[in-house]
């Protein structure tokens, strides 16, 4: 028997029995179904961070904090070194988090550290709003740029960092708002920024604009200023303060070396950690996140392979009974001359035939209702994440889904095969 | 004397081991000669076709051995056992052993498929003998749903497809009416005839074994009789007493 005809009568004996295939296909079906989604999830989500990740950006960056002690249990007691209240740089959004302000001392004794490359300050700026021209005036978030991060552009250039000249990108909702006929015609125009101190004085300044950037999570609605125009509304906003309070910082930005050693990176935080600062990399803060979701994906992955190794029961099952109902066909082909090894090949390719079956249909509708889902949760539970699909597919995942599946139903297969393969042709052609 | 096509040397076969061992064949020693029509003849479960299966190498005798053209099958690699069964020998069993909601032309075929041969040419080769054994028109029916008669033609065309240089009958008229009976008879020695193919009828109508060149009588496991029947020109005018005791 050629190979063509052995594949063409696998499947033709797997239809033979239609409930009992089907139903076998339905078994695998959920398996396959299930496991399609599970990493779907999986993938869109590490997919997701990726992205996220590569426009925070900066891979050769420390964000170092100086943690207050936190050895006992139970309330900690009021610390009067604790970050001063009326300091603009206290971590946004992080209520009831404990840090010891930096001071500039702190910043010269962490520059001082083997393998720190630089250290700066984390300034947080808030203008009150952004102008072109005398056009409508807007308000505004303002990032400071950080080399290394990638910005999406729509348009132009990202804010040179090492330019002397204020430069800044704008988000590109804010494009025609600003008066601008499309985003292009943005760029070189000039943008003003005004910005208040303490004391209640606006000062405004102008800064060239050099690029649009798109609506990504981390670019969302926020310009991206170069590192002299924030330090320009940096100095304009701490107008009035004390030195000590314009010099405190709740964070400082370290930089490294990212193309050194692993070890050099352990070395950097431990001397860190000595000091008596924390430093977390970006790398850590999306790890431990995404060591989490793996951790997820992984135990619903092992609820999908549960089910297929059950299905893979129902195939030995299946197999089994038409082996046994085919018992005088194996008989006669035996008798006329097929060798035991185009048995097994017969039967162990209906297995793997019934196996593409469940886990090509498994994957298909779990693909389709993995987009259904997106396209709901889209613009409901998850609207407030643009760029999020809960449920992506990499193609090479589904393959192993199918491949694996095909593979598990050859290895159920393997048991009715064998016993087809070693049937007397005698005994069976006598069998009632 | 030429070397025999199939020699069955003293082969003893028994089924099941102790107390429930079944002695099937005695010791049984025949040859068949290359063109030869042979009739086994005897009683229900004398062992007719258990010495059938042993020739056509679908068995193994528990003693003694099988010669296919003067050499021991035992030494055979199983694969040449196939080859041969697939391409010299033709069968038809005693039961039709026909695949169930499969077509008349793909059971008929079933032997080439096993040997690899392409689909184009199965079907020529498969609709010309159903053509021969007037099945052409029932080529595409179900196999399942033919009439006794019409399937025991199926079981012939599927037993000639390949050309075998030897034919096993168990019982080929066995399941039919007499008139239908004779008709099979005709085919196969015409067949016997025109292509000088071997036959090895089993079977226990008396009518059927004397148009056979021999009878071989089997009685519990023993050949108790070996008749050649006289020149076929002349086996119609005589009577089976004038037959020569071998
Ligand atoms: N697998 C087996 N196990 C036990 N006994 C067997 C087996 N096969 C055949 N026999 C016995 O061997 C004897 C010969 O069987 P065989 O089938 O050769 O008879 P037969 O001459 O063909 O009869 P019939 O004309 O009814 O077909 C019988 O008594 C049968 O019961
Ligand atoms: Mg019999």
């Amino acid at each position: 028997m050629n190979a063509f005809d052995l594949i063409r009568s696998a499947v033709k004996n797997s239809l033979r029995s239609k409930t009992r295939t089907i139903l076998t296909v339905l078994s695998i079906f959920i398996g396959a179904f299930t496991l399609t989604l599970t990493s779907g999830v999986g993938t869109g989500i590490n997919q997701y961070i990726d992205t996220t990740v590569a426009s925070i950006g900066a891979d050769d960056v420390i964000t170092v904090t100086k943690a207050a002690e936190d050895g006992t249990d139970g309330p900690v007691e009021y610390d009067p070194t604790a970050v001063a209240v009326d300091s603009p740089n206290s971590p946004p959004g992080a209520p009831g988090f404990s840090l010891i302000a930096l001071t500039t001392d702190d910043l010269d004794s962490i520059g001082a550290i083997d393998g720190v490359l630089s250290v700066q300050p984390q300034l947080s700026v808030s203008p009150d709003y952004v102008q072109v021209a005398d056009g409508t005036a807007y308000e505004a978030n303002v990032g400071s740029f950080i080399p290394g991060m990638e910005l999406d552009l729509a348009a132009g250039a990202e804010p040179d960092a090492a330019s002397s000249d204020y430069e800044v990108a704008v988000p590109v909702s804010f494009v025609t708002p600003l008066g601008f006929t499309d985003d292009a015609a943005a760029l070189g125009a000039m943008l003003t920024l005004a910005i208040t101190d303490v004391t209640g004085t606006q000062s405004e300044l102008r800064a060239t604009i050099v690029g649009v950037s798109e609506e990504g999570l981390a670019g969302s609605t926020a310009f991206t200023a170069n590192k002299v125009l924030t330090e320009a509304l940096y100095d304009a906003q701490s107008g009035g303060l004390s030195e000590s309070s314009k010099d405190s910082y709740a964070q400082a930005v370290v930089r490294f070396d990212p193309t050194g050693a692993e070890a050099d990176l352990t070395t950097l935080k431990s001397d860190l950690s000595d000091l008596g600062y924390t430093g977390t990399t970006v790398e850590d803060q999306i790890g431990s996140f995404k060591a989490v979701i793996d951790g997820i994906v992984l135990v619903l992955n092992a609820f999908a392979v549960i089910a297929l190794l059950a299905a893979g029961f129902g195939i030995v099952n299946t197999l089994l009974m038409s082996v046994q109902e085919r018992t005088r066909e194996i008989g006669l082909m035996k008798a006329m001359g097929l060798g035991g090894g185009k048995i097994f090949g017969l039967f162990s390719l209906e297995a793997v035939f019934i196996g593409l079956m469940g886990s090509a249909l498994g994957v298909g509708v779990g693909m389709l209702a993995g987009m259904g889902a997106n396209a709901v949760l889209a613009d409901t539970l998850l609207a407030d994440l643009p760029g999020l699909t809960l449920v992506a597919f990499d193609p090479a995942a589904l393959a192993t889904i199918i491949l694996v599946v095909m593979g598990l139903a050859f290895l159920a297969g393997t048991i009715p095969a064998l016993r087809a393969a070693r049937q007397d042709p005698i005994e069976s052609l006598r069998y009632e | 004397m030429s070397i025999p096509v199939l020699a069955a040397r003293d082969i003893h076969k028994s089924y099941g081991r102790g107390a429930t061992r079944f002695d099937a064949l005695k010791g049984v020693s025949v040859d068949i000669q290359q063109g030869e029509s042979v009739a086994i003849v005897g009683k229900s479960g004398s062992g007719k076709s258990t010495l059938m299966h042993l020739l056509a190498l679908l068995d193994n005798p528990t003693t003694g051995s099988v010669e296919l053209s003067g050499r021991d099958a035992s030494g055979l690699s199983g694969r040449v056992v196939n080859q041969t069964r697939n391409e010299t020998f033709g069968f038809v069993f005693q039961q039709f052993f026909l695949t169930p909601n499969t077509s008349v032309l793909d059971n008929v075929t079933l032997p080439l498929q096993i040997a690899g041969i392409g689909g184009a040419e199965r079907k020529r080769r498969g609709m010309a003998v159903l053509e021969q054994l007037d099945l052409a028109d029932k080529a595409r029916n179900k196999a399942t749903d033919l009439s006794g008669g019409q399937k025991q033609r199926v079981v012939i065309a599927r037993a000639l497809v390949n050309n075998p240089s030897v034919i096993f009958a168990d019982e080929p008229t066995g399941n039919l009416d007499s008139a239908t009976g004779k008709v099979v008879e005709d085919i196969l020695f015409s067949l016997q005839e025109e292509k000088g193919i071997t036959l090895i009828i089993v079977t226990h109508d008396e009518d059927l074994a004397a148009r056979c060149d021999r009878r071989v009588y089997i009685r519990d496991g023993l050949i108790t009789d070996s008749l050649h029947a006289v020149p076929a020109a002349t086996a119609a005018t005589i009577a089976t007493a004038q037959e020569v005791r071998a």
